[in-house]
Protein backbone atom coordinates (compact mmCIF):
# COMPACT_ATOMS: atom_id res chain seq x y z
CA UNK A 1 0.00 0.00 0.00
CA UNK A 2 2.56 2.28 0.91
CA UNK A 3 4.59 1.81 -2.40
CA UNK A 4 1.39 2.51 -4.19
CA UNK A 5 0.52 5.60 -2.39
CA UNK A 6 3.95 6.61 -3.00
CA UNK A 7 4.56 6.42 -6.44
CA UNK A 8 0.70 8.02 -6.89
CA UNK A 9 2.06 10.98 -5.76
CA UNK A 10 5.35 10.79 -7.19
CA UNK A 11 3.57 10.15 -10.31
CA UNK A 12 1.14 13.58 -9.83
CA UNK A 13 4.10 15.45 -9.70
CA UNK A 14 6.32 14.50 -12.22
CA UNK A 15 2.72 14.13 -14.49
CA UNK A 16 1.28 17.55 -13.37
CA UNK A 17 5.02 19.29 -15.14
CA UNK A 18 4.61 16.82 -18.38
CA UNK A 19 0.84 18.12 -18.39
CA UNK A 20 2.08 21.75 -18.12
CA UNK A 21 5.20 21.34 -20.95
CA UNK A 22 2.48 19.52 -23.18
CA UNK A 23 0.03 21.98 -23.37
CA UNK A 24 2.55 23.57 -25.47
CA UNK A 25 2.87 20.97 -27.63
CA UNK A 26 -0.94 20.80 -28.31
CA UNK A 27 -1.97 24.65 -27.91
CA UNK A 28 0.49 25.10 -31.25
CA UNK A 29 -0.55 21.69 -33.37
CA UNK A 30 -4.23 22.50 -32.61
CA UNK A 31 -3.28 25.95 -34.30
CA UNK A 32 -0.86 25.46 -37.49
CA UNK A 33 -0.47 21.42 -37.39
CA UNK A 34 2.82 21.64 -35.93
CA UNK A 35 5.10 19.65 -33.56
CA UNK A 36 7.17 22.22 -32.48
CA UNK A 37 9.63 19.99 -31.51
CA UNK A 38 11.87 22.98 -30.10
CA UNK A 39 9.83 23.26 -27.01
CA UNK A 40 11.58 20.72 -24.74
CA UNK A 41 14.39 23.29 -25.37
CA UNK A 42 12.35 26.16 -24.46
CA UNK A 43 11.77 24.36 -20.99
CA UNK A 44 15.27 23.67 -20.95
CA UNK A 45 15.97 27.47 -21.39
CA UNK A 46 13.49 28.11 -18.82
CA UNK A 47 15.58 25.99 -15.75
CA UNK A 48 18.34 27.27 -16.78
CA UNK A 49 17.73 30.96 -16.39
CA UNK A 50 16.04 30.47 -13.36
CA UNK A 51 19.35 28.06 -12.05
CA UNK A 52 21.54 31.44 -12.95
CA UNK A 53 19.25 33.57 -11.26
CA UNK A 54 18.42 31.77 -8.09
CA UNK A 55 22.22 30.57 -7.35
CA UNK A 56 23.28 34.27 -8.04
CA UNK A 57 20.77 35.38 -5.71
CA UNK A 58 20.97 32.09 -3.52
CA UNK A 59 24.11 33.64 -0.90
CA UNK A 60 22.32 37.17 -0.49
CA UNK A 61 19.63 38.37 2.30
CA UNK A 62 16.69 38.22 0.27
CA UNK A 63 13.99 35.36 1.91
CA UNK A 64 14.16 32.04 -0.28
CA UNK A 65 10.65 32.45 -1.46
CA UNK A 66 11.36 35.82 -3.32
CA UNK A 67 14.76 34.71 -5.09
CA UNK A 68 12.52 31.45 -6.00
CA UNK A 69 10.09 33.79 -7.43
CA UNK A 70 12.84 36.02 -9.38
CA UNK A 71 13.92 33.59 -10.92
CA UNK A 72 10.20 31.93 -12.10
CA UNK A 73 9.60 36.08 -13.57
CA UNK A 74 13.05 35.79 -15.23
CA UNK A 75 12.75 32.78 -17.02
CA UNK A 76 9.24 33.22 -17.89
CA UNK A 77 9.62 36.03 -20.20
CA UNK A 78 12.90 34.80 -21.69
CA UNK A 79 11.30 31.86 -22.75
CA UNK A 80 8.44 34.16 -23.85
CA UNK A 81 10.87 35.81 -26.29
CA UNK A 82 12.13 32.76 -27.74
CA UNK A 83 8.59 31.30 -28.61
CA UNK A 84 7.89 34.58 -30.19
CA UNK A 85 11.14 34.94 -31.83
CA UNK A 86 10.46 30.81 -32.95
CA UNK A 87 7.57 31.34 -34.49
CA UNK A 88 8.45 34.97 -36.14
CA UNK A 89 11.72 33.71 -37.66
CA UNK A 90 11.41 29.72 -38.14
CA UNK A 91 7.66 28.86 -38.54
CA UNK A 92 6.40 31.77 -40.07
CA UNK A 93 8.03 32.05 -42.99
CA UNK A 94 7.43 28.32 -43.68
CA UNK A 95 3.26 28.62 -43.02
CA UNK A 96 2.61 27.90 -46.44
CA UNK A 97 5.04 25.36 -47.28
CA UNK A 98 4.50 21.92 -47.11
CA UNK A 99 4.20 19.98 -43.63
CA UNK A 100 7.61 18.51 -43.69
CA UNK A 101 9.60 21.68 -43.77
CA UNK A 102 8.61 23.33 -40.65
CA UNK A 103 9.08 20.41 -38.95
CA UNK A 104 12.67 19.85 -39.89
CA UNK A 105 13.40 23.24 -39.23
CA UNK A 106 11.13 22.59 -35.75
CA UNK A 107 13.59 19.91 -35.27
CA UNK A 108 16.91 21.96 -36.02
CA UNK A 109 15.80 24.86 -33.87
CA UNK A 110 15.81 22.37 -31.18
CA UNK A 111 19.58 21.93 -32.11
CA UNK A 112 20.40 25.39 -32.10
CA UNK A 113 18.61 26.04 -28.88
CA UNK A 114 20.53 22.91 -27.18
CA UNK A 115 24.24 24.23 -28.43
CA UNK A 116 23.31 27.66 -27.57
CA UNK A 117 22.37 26.70 -23.86
CA UNK A 118 25.15 24.58 -23.96
CA UNK A 119 27.86 27.01 -24.97
CA UNK A 120 26.02 29.76 -22.23
CA UNK A 121 25.64 27.01 -19.25
CA UNK A 122 28.79 24.56 -20.29
CA UNK A 123 28.53 20.92 -20.67
CA UNK A 124 28.32 19.34 -17.39
CA UNK A 125 25.17 18.96 -15.27
CA UNK A 126 24.49 21.90 -12.71
CA UNK A 127 23.07 20.96 -9.17
CA UNK A 128 19.49 23.10 -8.43
CA UNK A 129 20.14 25.21 -6.03
CA UNK A 130 17.49 23.68 -2.88
CA UNK A 131 17.04 27.10 -1.24
CA UNK A 132 13.27 26.58 -0.56
CA UNK A 133 13.25 24.57 3.00
CA UNK A 134 11.51 21.41 1.62
CA UNK A 135 9.18 19.87 4.97
CA UNK A 136 7.91 16.50 4.68
CA UNK A 137 4.34 15.45 5.53
CA UNK A 138 3.83 11.44 5.99
CA UNK A 139 0.64 10.63 4.96
CA UNK A 140 -0.41 6.42 4.94
CA UNK A 141 3.02 5.42 4.97
CA UNK A 142 3.77 8.06 2.33
CA UNK A 143 5.90 10.58 1.92
CA UNK A 144 5.09 13.65 0.51
CA UNK A 145 7.28 17.03 0.21
CA UNK A 146 6.36 20.35 0.11
CA UNK A 147 7.99 20.61 -3.00
CA UNK A 148 5.68 18.06 -4.31
CA UNK A 149 2.77 19.77 -2.94
CA UNK A 150 3.91 22.91 -4.22
CA UNK A 151 4.40 21.29 -8.07
CA UNK A 152 0.94 20.40 -8.22
CA UNK A 153 -0.39 23.18 -6.74
CA UNK A 154 0.83 25.38 -9.34
CA UNK A 155 0.73 23.07 -11.91
CA UNK A 156 -2.96 22.79 -11.47
CA UNK A 157 -3.69 26.41 -11.12
CA UNK A 158 -1.95 27.29 -14.27
CA UNK A 159 -4.20 24.67 -16.25
CA UNK A 160 -6.99 26.07 -14.68
CA UNK A 161 -6.13 29.63 -15.31
CA UNK A 162 -5.27 28.83 -18.91
CA UNK A 163 -8.98 26.88 -19.79
CA UNK A 164 -10.60 30.17 -18.31
CA UNK A 165 -8.69 31.83 -19.96
CA UNK A 166 -9.73 29.69 -23.87
CA UNK A 167 -13.15 29.15 -22.68
CA UNK A 168 -13.98 32.36 -20.94
CA UNK A 169 -12.03 35.55 -22.88
CA UNK A 170 -12.71 36.37 -26.14
CA UNK A 171 -8.88 36.34 -26.84
CA UNK A 172 -9.48 32.69 -25.78
CA UNK A 173 -12.56 32.47 -28.49
CA UNK A 174 -10.47 33.91 -30.84
CA UNK A 175 -7.75 31.02 -30.36
CA UNK A 176 -10.15 28.22 -30.55
CA UNK A 177 -12.05 29.55 -33.90
CA UNK A 178 -8.51 29.74 -35.14
CA UNK A 179 -7.67 26.12 -34.65
CA UNK A 180 -11.17 25.43 -36.07
CA UNK A 181 -10.54 26.85 -39.14
CA UNK A 182 -7.80 29.51 -39.96
CA UNK A 183 -9.50 30.86 -42.82
CA UNK A 184 -13.04 31.57 -41.83
CA UNK A 185 -11.86 33.04 -38.39
CA UNK A 186 -9.58 35.81 -39.93
CA UNK A 187 -12.90 36.53 -42.76
CA UNK A 188 -14.62 37.37 -38.83
CA UNK A 189 -11.80 39.60 -38.51
CA UNK A 190 -9.40 37.43 -36.03
CA UNK A 191 -5.73 38.69 -37.08
CA UNK A 192 -4.61 34.93 -37.14
CA UNK A 193 -0.83 35.71 -37.16
CA UNK A 194 -1.71 37.30 -33.48
CA UNK A 195 -3.05 33.96 -32.18
CA UNK A 196 -0.57 32.25 -33.65
CA UNK A 197 2.51 33.89 -32.37
CA UNK A 198 0.39 33.73 -28.85
CA UNK A 199 -0.39 30.59 -28.78
CA UNK A 200 3.93 30.05 -28.85
CA UNK A 201 4.15 32.69 -26.16
CA UNK A 202 1.62 31.32 -23.82
CA UNK A 203 2.95 27.95 -24.54
CA UNK A 204 6.93 28.98 -23.90
CA UNK A 205 5.55 30.62 -20.54
CA UNK A 206 3.65 28.00 -19.67
CA UNK A 207 7.04 25.96 -20.35
CA UNK A 208 9.06 28.02 -18.79
CA UNK A 209 7.61 27.55 -14.90
CA UNK A 210 7.54 23.82 -15.70
CA UNK A 211 11.21 24.09 -16.23
CA UNK A 212 12.14 25.75 -13.01
CA UNK A 213 9.51 22.97 -11.43
CA UNK A 214 11.13 20.20 -13.11
CA UNK A 215 14.54 21.65 -11.79
CA UNK A 216 13.28 22.04 -8.90
CA UNK A 217 12.31 18.88 -8.29
CA UNK A 218 14.79 16.28 -9.25
CA UNK A 219 17.52 19.23 -8.64
CA UNK A 220 19.93 19.01 -11.23
CA UNK A 221 19.80 21.13 -14.85
CA UNK A 222 21.66 19.98 -17.86
CA UNK A 223 21.19 21.45 -21.32
CA UNK A 224 20.22 18.09 -22.99
CA UNK A 225 17.07 17.67 -20.33
CA UNK A 226 14.73 19.42 -22.75
CA UNK A 227 15.30 16.60 -24.62
CA UNK A 228 13.77 13.64 -23.09
CA UNK A 229 10.98 15.70 -21.19
CA UNK A 230 9.68 17.55 -24.11
CA UNK A 231 9.32 13.89 -25.99
CA UNK A 232 7.16 12.64 -22.94
CA UNK A 233 4.97 15.87 -22.66
CA UNK A 234 4.84 15.33 -26.24
CA UNK A 235 3.76 11.45 -25.42
CA UNK A 236 1.78 12.70 -23.42
CA UNK A 237 -0.14 14.91 -25.67
CA UNK A 238 -0.26 12.80 -28.39
CA UNK A 239 -1.85 10.45 -25.04
CA UNK A 240 -4.98 12.67 -24.91
CA UNK A 241 -5.48 13.54 -28.15
CA UNK A 242 -2.60 16.60 -29.72
CA UNK A 243 -4.53 19.47 -30.26
CA UNK A 244 -6.82 19.08 -27.47
CA UNK A 245 -6.16 21.51 -24.33
CA UNK A 246 -7.97 18.90 -21.84
CA UNK A 247 -6.28 16.42 -23.37
CA UNK A 248 -2.91 17.97 -22.46
CA UNK A 249 -3.67 17.74 -19.37
CA UNK A 250 -5.15 14.31 -19.26
CA UNK A 251 -2.30 12.64 -20.96
CA UNK A 252 0.32 14.61 -18.82
CA UNK A 253 -1.10 13.50 -15.75
CA UNK A 254 -2.21 9.56 -16.62
CA UNK A 255 1.57 9.58 -18.12
CA UNK A 256 3.36 10.75 -14.81
CA UNK A 257 1.13 7.75 -13.15
CA UNK A 258 1.64 4.83 -15.28
CA UNK A 259 5.30 5.79 -15.29
CA UNK A 260 5.70 6.09 -11.54
CA UNK A 261 3.23 2.56 -10.46
CA UNK A 262 5.17 1.04 -13.65
CA UNK A 263 8.93 1.97 -12.24
CA UNK A 264 7.89 1.38 -8.81
CA UNK A 265 6.23 -2.26 -9.56
CA UNK A 266 9.00 -3.28 -12.05
CA UNK A 267 12.00 -4.34 -10.21
CA UNK A 268 9.22 -6.42 -7.89
CA UNK A 269 7.20 -7.69 -10.55
CA UNK A 270 10.27 -8.83 -13.09
CA UNK A 271 12.44 -10.28 -10.25
CA UNK A 272 12.32 -13.93 -11.25
CA UNK A 273 13.03 -15.13 -7.54
CA UNK A 274 9.65 -14.37 -6.38
CA UNK A 275 8.45 -16.48 -9.34
CA UNK A 276 6.44 -19.42 -8.00
CA UNK A 277 8.60 -22.44 -9.15
CA UNK A 278 11.52 -20.29 -10.56
CA UNK A 279 13.28 -19.10 -7.37
CA UNK A 280 13.95 -22.57 -6.41
CA UNK A 281 14.83 -24.12 -10.14
CA UNK A 282 18.67 -24.93 -10.36
CA UNK A 283 18.94 -22.21 -12.76
CA UNK A 284 18.48 -19.15 -10.07
CA UNK A 285 18.97 -21.45 -6.91
CA UNK A 286 22.18 -19.84 -5.92
CA UNK A 287 21.44 -16.22 -6.91
CA UNK A 288 17.89 -16.13 -5.00
CA UNK A 289 19.58 -18.12 -1.52
CA UNK A 290 18.90 -16.10 1.23
CA UNK A 291 16.36 -13.30 -0.37
CA UNK A 292 18.62 -13.12 -3.29
CA UNK A 293 17.52 -11.18 -6.19
CA UNK A 294 17.41 -11.97 -9.91
CA UNK A 295 15.85 -8.79 -11.17
CA UNK A 296 14.87 -8.57 -14.76
CA UNK A 297 14.16 -5.07 -15.13
CA UNK A 298 14.86 -2.27 -13.01
CA UNK A 299 13.76 1.45 -11.95
CA UNK A 300 16.00 2.05 -14.94
CA UNK A 301 13.48 1.38 -17.34
CA UNK A 302 11.16 4.46 -16.01
CA UNK A 303 11.98 6.64 -19.63
CA UNK A 304 10.69 3.14 -21.54
CA UNK A 305 7.31 3.50 -20.24
CA UNK A 306 6.35 6.73 -21.69
CA UNK A 307 7.23 5.36 -25.15
CA UNK A 308 5.23 2.61 -24.61
CA UNK A 309 2.58 4.24 -24.16
CA UNK A 310 2.90 6.24 -26.92
CA UNK A 311 3.37 3.25 -29.68
CA UNK A 312 0.06 1.57 -27.82
CA UNK A 313 -2.03 4.80 -28.28
CA UNK A 314 -0.78 5.11 -32.27
CA UNK A 315 -1.86 1.77 -32.63
CA UNK A 316 -4.80 1.80 -31.10
CA UNK A 317 -6.02 5.12 -30.64
CA UNK A 318 -4.51 7.14 -32.80
CA UNK A 319 -7.21 10.32 -31.99
CA UNK A 320 -5.94 9.99 -28.64
CA UNK A 321 -8.16 9.59 -25.34
CA UNK A 322 -10.36 12.87 -25.87
CA UNK A 323 -8.94 12.99 -29.21
CA UNK A 324 -10.76 15.45 -31.93
CA UNK A 325 -11.09 13.93 -35.35
CA UNK A 326 -7.76 14.95 -37.08
CA UNK A 327 -9.49 14.78 -40.61
CA UNK A 328 -11.93 17.61 -42.01
CA UNK A 329 -9.96 20.71 -42.56
CA UNK A 330 -11.16 22.51 -45.48
CA UNK B 1 -30.28 54.48 -53.53
CA UNK B 2 -27.99 55.55 -56.40
CA UNK B 3 -24.95 56.00 -54.83
CA UNK B 4 -22.27 52.71 -55.57
CA UNK B 5 -21.06 50.83 -52.54
CA UNK B 6 -19.37 48.38 -54.13
CA UNK B 7 -17.96 48.57 -58.02
CA UNK B 8 -16.27 45.31 -59.72
CA UNK B 9 -14.52 46.64 -62.75
CA UNK B 10 -13.36 43.83 -65.47
CA UNK B 11 -12.60 41.12 -62.77
CA UNK B 12 -11.39 38.02 -63.81
CA UNK B 13 -9.96 34.58 -62.09
CA UNK B 14 -8.42 31.64 -63.94
CA UNK B 15 -7.55 28.62 -62.43
CA UNK B 16 -5.09 26.97 -64.76
CA UNK B 17 -6.05 26.51 -68.65
CA UNK B 18 -10.10 27.72 -66.76
CA UNK B 19 -11.33 31.07 -67.30
CA UNK B 20 -13.71 30.71 -64.32
CA UNK B 21 -14.41 34.27 -64.76
CA UNK B 22 -14.24 36.91 -67.44
CA UNK B 23 -14.33 40.80 -67.42
CA UNK B 24 -16.98 40.86 -64.70
CA UNK B 25 -18.39 44.24 -63.73
CA UNK B 26 -21.07 44.80 -61.43
CA UNK B 27 -22.15 47.88 -59.34
CA UNK B 28 -24.25 47.21 -55.81
CA UNK B 29 -25.84 50.14 -54.76
CA UNK B 30 -26.23 51.61 -51.11
CA UNK B 31 -29.48 49.84 -49.44
CA UNK B 32 -30.28 47.38 -52.30
CA UNK B 33 -30.40 43.67 -52.19
CA UNK B 34 -28.53 42.48 -54.80
CA UNK B 35 -28.83 39.06 -56.65
CA UNK B 36 -26.31 37.27 -58.49
CA UNK B 37 -27.56 34.03 -60.19
CA UNK B 38 -26.33 31.85 -62.86
CA UNK B 39 -26.82 28.24 -63.87
CA UNK B 40 -24.32 24.80 -62.09
CA UNK B 41 -20.88 26.09 -62.62
CA UNK B 42 -21.26 29.45 -64.00
CA UNK B 43 -18.50 31.05 -61.61
CA UNK B 44 -20.80 32.83 -58.87
CA UNK B 45 -19.32 31.97 -55.46
CA UNK B 46 -15.37 31.79 -57.04
CA UNK B 47 -17.02 35.74 -58.03
CA UNK B 48 -18.00 36.04 -54.53
CA UNK B 49 -14.28 34.26 -53.01
CA UNK B 50 -12.52 37.21 -54.47
CA UNK B 51 -14.72 39.68 -54.17
CA UNK B 52 -13.95 37.95 -50.41
CA UNK B 53 -10.32 38.37 -50.66
CA UNK B 54 -10.23 34.34 -50.62
CA UNK B 55 -9.00 34.23 -54.02
CA UNK B 56 -6.77 36.47 -55.49
CA UNK B 57 -8.53 38.28 -58.51
CA UNK B 58 -6.38 38.26 -61.72
CA UNK B 59 -7.15 41.83 -63.46
CA UNK B 60 -9.80 44.08 -62.93
CA UNK B 61 -10.42 46.16 -59.83
CA UNK B 62 -12.89 46.18 -56.93
CA UNK B 63 -13.92 49.25 -55.16
CA UNK B 64 -15.65 49.46 -52.38
CA UNK B 65 -17.00 52.55 -50.47
CA UNK B 66 -15.05 54.74 -53.07
CA UNK B 67 -11.54 53.59 -52.37
CA UNK B 68 -9.91 50.49 -53.88
CA UNK B 69 -10.55 47.04 -51.66
CA UNK B 70 -7.02 46.10 -50.55
CA UNK B 71 -7.53 41.95 -50.99
CA UNK B 72 -4.34 40.92 -49.30
CA UNK B 73 -5.65 39.66 -46.29
CA UNK B 74 -8.99 38.49 -45.35
CA UNK B 75 -9.57 40.02 -42.09
CA UNK B 76 -8.44 43.61 -44.05
CA UNK B 77 -11.72 42.66 -45.90
CA UNK B 78 -13.62 42.04 -42.55
CA UNK B 79 -12.33 45.31 -41.24
CA UNK B 80 -13.32 47.10 -44.62
CA UNK B 81 -16.83 46.04 -43.82
CA UNK B 82 -17.65 42.79 -46.13
CA UNK B 83 -18.83 39.82 -44.47
CA UNK B 84 -19.98 36.84 -46.03
CA UNK B 85 -21.53 33.41 -44.91
CA UNK B 86 -20.52 30.30 -47.09
CA UNK B 87 -22.54 27.32 -49.15
CA UNK B 88 -21.37 24.99 -47.55
CA UNK B 89 -21.71 26.33 -43.10
CA UNK B 90 -18.46 27.02 -41.70
CA UNK B 91 -19.36 27.63 -38.36
CA UNK B 92 -17.31 26.56 -35.72
CA UNK B 93 -18.72 23.51 -34.84
CA UNK B 94 -17.13 22.98 -31.45
CA UNK B 95 -18.12 26.45 -30.35
CA UNK B 96 -20.90 27.49 -28.73
CA UNK B 97 -23.33 29.49 -31.23
CA UNK B 98 -22.75 32.60 -28.69
CA UNK B 99 -19.05 32.25 -29.06
CA UNK B 100 -19.24 32.34 -32.40
CA UNK B 101 -21.28 35.18 -32.85
CA UNK B 102 -18.78 36.96 -30.96
CA UNK B 103 -15.83 36.18 -32.90
CA UNK B 104 -17.61 38.46 -35.43
CA UNK B 105 -16.84 41.10 -32.92
CA UNK B 106 -13.47 40.65 -33.22
CA UNK B 107 -12.82 42.79 -36.01
CA UNK B 108 -14.55 45.82 -34.45
CA UNK B 109 -12.72 45.71 -31.03
CA UNK B 110 -9.47 45.39 -29.39
CA UNK B 111 -8.63 41.75 -28.23
CA UNK B 112 -4.91 42.15 -26.65
CA UNK B 113 -3.77 38.89 -24.60
CA UNK B 114 -2.08 40.72 -21.58
CA UNK B 115 -5.15 43.12 -22.02
CA UNK B 116 -7.47 39.50 -21.70
CA UNK B 117 -5.07 38.06 -18.88
CA UNK B 118 -4.94 40.80 -16.82
CA UNK B 119 -9.23 41.99 -16.44
CA UNK B 120 -8.04 45.79 -16.92
CA UNK B 121 -11.37 47.46 -16.23
CA UNK B 122 -11.97 48.01 -20.14
CA UNK B 123 -11.43 44.82 -20.69
CA UNK B 124 -14.10 43.43 -18.96
CA UNK B 125 -16.57 46.22 -19.64
CA UNK B 126 -15.56 45.48 -23.69
CA UNK B 127 -16.04 42.24 -23.13
CA UNK B 128 -19.11 42.37 -21.64
CA UNK B 129 -20.05 44.72 -24.57
CA UNK B 130 -19.27 41.63 -27.06
CA UNK B 131 -21.68 39.68 -25.08
CA UNK B 132 -24.67 41.57 -25.21
CA UNK B 133 -24.36 42.51 -28.22
CA UNK B 134 -23.85 39.43 -29.86
CA UNK B 135 -27.10 37.65 -27.52
CA UNK B 136 -29.52 40.92 -29.59
CA UNK B 137 -28.06 39.11 -32.78
CA UNK B 138 -28.59 36.19 -32.16
CA UNK B 139 -31.94 37.06 -31.18
CA UNK B 140 -32.40 39.09 -34.45
CA UNK B 141 -31.82 36.36 -36.60
CA UNK B 142 -33.96 33.88 -34.00
CA UNK B 143 -31.83 31.43 -32.78
CA UNK B 144 -31.41 33.49 -29.35
CA UNK B 145 -32.82 30.10 -27.40
CA UNK B 146 -29.70 27.85 -28.51
CA UNK B 147 -26.60 30.30 -27.57
CA UNK B 148 -25.57 27.77 -25.05
CA UNK B 149 -25.39 24.84 -27.56
CA UNK B 150 -22.66 23.87 -29.90
CA UNK B 151 -22.99 24.96 -33.52
CA UNK B 152 -22.90 21.86 -34.62
CA UNK B 153 -26.23 20.75 -32.64
CA UNK B 154 -28.07 23.41 -34.30
CA UNK B 155 -30.80 22.64 -36.62
CA UNK B 156 -29.93 23.02 -40.74
CA UNK B 157 -32.16 26.14 -40.70
CA UNK B 158 -30.68 27.17 -37.63
CA UNK B 159 -27.15 27.08 -39.04
CA UNK B 160 -27.58 29.06 -41.38
CA UNK B 161 -29.42 31.89 -39.36
CA UNK B 162 -26.06 31.34 -36.58
CA UNK B 163 -23.83 32.37 -39.88
CA UNK B 164 -25.71 35.17 -40.73
CA UNK B 165 -25.23 36.79 -37.48
CA UNK B 166 -22.05 36.16 -37.09
CA UNK B 167 -21.33 37.33 -40.25
CA UNK B 168 -23.70 40.56 -38.92
CA UNK B 169 -21.46 41.23 -35.44
CA UNK B 170 -18.56 42.17 -37.86
CA UNK B 171 -20.63 45.38 -38.63
CA UNK B 172 -20.77 44.93 -42.07
CA UNK B 173 -21.65 47.27 -44.88
CA UNK B 174 -21.92 44.81 -46.93
CA UNK B 175 -23.39 41.39 -46.29
CA UNK B 176 -22.53 38.61 -48.92
CA UNK B 177 -24.69 35.93 -48.71
CA UNK B 178 -23.94 32.44 -50.68
CA UNK B 179 -26.44 30.43 -51.24
CA UNK B 180 -28.29 30.61 -48.05
CA UNK B 181 -31.33 29.10 -49.45
CA UNK B 182 -30.14 25.66 -49.77
CA UNK B 183 -30.96 22.55 -48.51
CA UNK B 184 -33.50 24.74 -47.01
CA UNK B 185 -37.04 23.95 -46.81
CA UNK B 186 -39.95 25.70 -47.65
CA UNK B 187 -41.10 27.35 -44.25
CA UNK B 188 -37.35 27.81 -43.51
CA UNK B 189 -36.79 29.69 -46.70
CA UNK B 190 -39.74 31.74 -46.00
CA UNK B 191 -38.43 32.64 -42.72
CA UNK B 192 -35.40 33.22 -44.62
CA UNK B 193 -37.02 35.68 -47.05
CA UNK B 194 -38.61 37.59 -43.99
CA UNK B 195 -34.87 38.06 -42.54
CA UNK B 196 -32.85 39.39 -45.71
CA UNK B 197 -36.30 41.63 -46.05
CA UNK B 198 -35.57 42.90 -42.85
CA UNK B 199 -31.58 43.70 -43.17
CA UNK B 200 -33.05 45.56 -46.31
CA UNK B 201 -35.47 48.00 -43.77
CA UNK B 202 -32.38 48.33 -41.39
CA UNK B 203 -30.05 49.79 -43.91
CA UNK B 204 -28.06 47.04 -44.89
CA UNK B 205 -27.03 46.30 -48.30
CA UNK B 206 -26.82 42.43 -49.76
CA UNK B 207 -25.22 40.35 -52.26
CA UNK B 208 -27.29 37.45 -52.90
CA UNK B 209 -26.37 34.65 -54.04
CA UNK B 210 -29.15 31.90 -55.23
CA UNK B 211 -30.19 29.52 -56.74
CA UNK B 212 -33.41 29.38 -55.93
CA UNK B 213 -34.45 31.80 -58.73
CA UNK B 214 -38.04 32.41 -57.49
CA UNK B 215 -36.33 33.66 -53.90
CA UNK B 216 -33.82 35.98 -56.11
CA UNK B 217 -36.56 37.54 -57.89
CA UNK B 218 -38.81 38.06 -55.09
CA UNK B 219 -36.50 39.51 -52.48
CA UNK B 220 -33.70 41.54 -54.82
CA UNK B 221 -33.90 45.09 -56.20
CA UNK B 222 -31.80 43.84 -59.14
CA UNK B 223 -30.27 41.12 -60.40
CA UNK B 224 -27.22 39.90 -62.66
CA UNK B 225 -26.88 36.87 -64.15
CA UNK B 226 -23.30 34.83 -64.60
CA UNK B 227 -23.13 31.92 -66.97
CA UNK B 228 -19.36 30.72 -67.89
CA UNK B 229 -18.02 33.30 -65.86
CA UNK B 230 -19.63 36.55 -68.19
CA UNK B 231 -22.18 38.51 -66.76
CA UNK B 232 -25.06 37.95 -70.01
CA UNK B 233 -27.86 40.35 -67.80
CA UNK B 234 -28.08 42.83 -65.07
CA UNK B 235 -31.09 44.74 -64.04
CA UNK B 236 -34.62 44.58 -61.94
CA UNK B 237 -36.03 41.30 -61.63
CA UNK B 238 -38.83 42.13 -64.10
CA UNK B 239 -36.25 42.39 -66.88
CA UNK B 240 -33.76 39.98 -66.13
CA UNK B 241 -36.46 37.80 -66.17
CA UNK B 242 -37.33 38.59 -69.93
CA UNK B 243 -34.08 38.78 -70.97
CA UNK B 244 -34.20 36.12 -73.67
CA UNK B 245 -30.03 35.40 -73.03
CA UNK B 246 -31.16 34.15 -69.69
CA UNK B 247 -33.81 32.41 -70.58
CA UNK B 248 -31.60 30.60 -72.72
CA UNK B 249 -28.97 29.95 -70.56
CA UNK B 250 -31.67 28.55 -68.04
CA UNK B 251 -33.52 26.60 -69.93
CA UNK B 252 -31.44 25.96 -72.47
CA UNK B 253 -32.50 25.84 -76.34
CA UNK B 254 -30.23 24.22 -78.96
CA UNK B 255 -26.85 23.18 -78.06
CA UNK B 256 -23.86 25.53 -79.00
Amino acid sequence: MDIFLQQIINGLTTGSVYAVVALGYTMVYGIIQLINFAHGEVVMIGAMVAFTVITSLAGGTLPAPVILLAGVLAAVPTCMVIGYTLERAAYRPLRHAPRLAPLITAIGMSIILQHLALLVWGRNPMAFPQIMENPVILVGGAVITGVQIGIILLSFTMMAALTWFVYRTRFGIAIRATAENVRVAELMGVNANRVIAATFVIGAGLGAVAGVMFGTYYGIVHYTMGFTLGLKAFSAAVLGGIGNIAGAMVGGILLGLVEALATGYIGDLTNLCRWPGLGTSSMLAERCVDGGNFVVFGSNYQDVFAFLMLILVLVFRPSGLLGERVSERA
Amino acid sequence: MTSALLEARGVGKRFGGVQALKDVSITIHQGEVYGLIGPNGAGKTTFFNVLTGLYPRDGGEVLFAGAPLNLASPHEVAKAGIARTFQNIRLFGNMTALENVMVGRHVRTHAGVFGAMLRLRSERAEEEAIRRRSEELLHYVGVADRANDLARHLSYGDQRRLEIARALATEPRLLALDEPAAGMNATETAALRVLIDGLRTDGLTVLLIEHDVKLVMGLCDRVAVLEYGEKIAEDVPAVVRADPKVIEAYIGTSAH
